[in-house]
């Protein structure tokens, strides 16, 4: 048992670690460019980035209470994408 | 309690198999030399990354405390949505000509996203000069 929670916690710490890199990557991205299909792409990954940062940080404490969260932030996330998608495309997002 | 400890070793290695992708995902998305190309990489992070890191949360709130399928509505909403935001990406890159420009549709059908008025040859009057998207 001990064992196994020294390997979840490990696990958890590098869990944190490659979020943390793929988000850099992904900022990397969204600085880089170079069209704006990228860079949409780019926050898009972040958003489901940020996710997977809330749900190991809801683990590490041991609290269900990052649902909901995760859940609004990826709400928020699809129409924010789909918003920088219809701007791009039509030059307005209600019409 | 040997139940709890294969439990727990399930646990981590879900996280480590969601950290794994999220990883390759954003790599691929650094890494990939066009922006079609580009599309490709991160689905990664939205159905496998999150995908088994809500999975770890949710086979541990089962050995925790009282477990919920809470966890199901993100991964579900993830995966509905994730095909829709692609395809308005793709659309985007089809727009402003960040890719090969698509080939001709068969007979005399044409791309329901891209402009028709190229068309001038008897296009129907109805949808000339629109952007279908």
């Amino acid at each position: 048992m001990l064992a196994a929670t020294f390997a979840l916690n490990v696990s958890i710490w590098i869990a944190f670690a490659a979020i943390s890199v793929s988000q850099l990557l992904a900022m990397w991205r969204l600085f880089v460019g170079p069209h704006t299909g990228d860079r949409i792409l780019a926050l898009d990954t972040m958003v489901v980035n940020a996710i997977g940062t809330i749900v190991v940080v809801g683990l590490y404490q041991g609290t269900p209470l990052y649902f909901e969260v995760t859940l609004i932030i990826a709400m928020l996330g699809f129409v924010s994408t789909v918003a920088y998608a219809r701007f791009v495309l039509r030059g307005d997002i209600i019409e | 309690m040997i139940l709890d400890a294969i439990v727990t070793f399930a646990i981590a290695i879900f996280l480590l198999v969601g950290a794994a992708f999220t990883l390759v995902g954003s790599y691929g998305l650094m890494k990939l030399p066009d922006a079609m190309t580009r599309l490709h990489a991160p689905t990664k992070v939205g159905t496998m990354g999150v995908g088994a890191l809500l999975l770890a949360s949710m086979t541990h709130a089962f050995v925790t405390q009282n477990g919920s399928f809470h966890e199901l509505l993100v991964m579900g909403f993830l995966f509905v949505t994730a095909p829709i935001s692609a395809n308005f990406m793709s659309k985007v890159n089809i727009h402003l000509n960040n890719c090969d420009t698509t080939p001709d549709a068969p007979d005399d059908q044409q791309w329901c996203t891209l402009v028709q008025e190229t068309h001038t040859d008897g296009a129907p009057a109805d949808k000339s000069d629109t952007v279908q998207s």
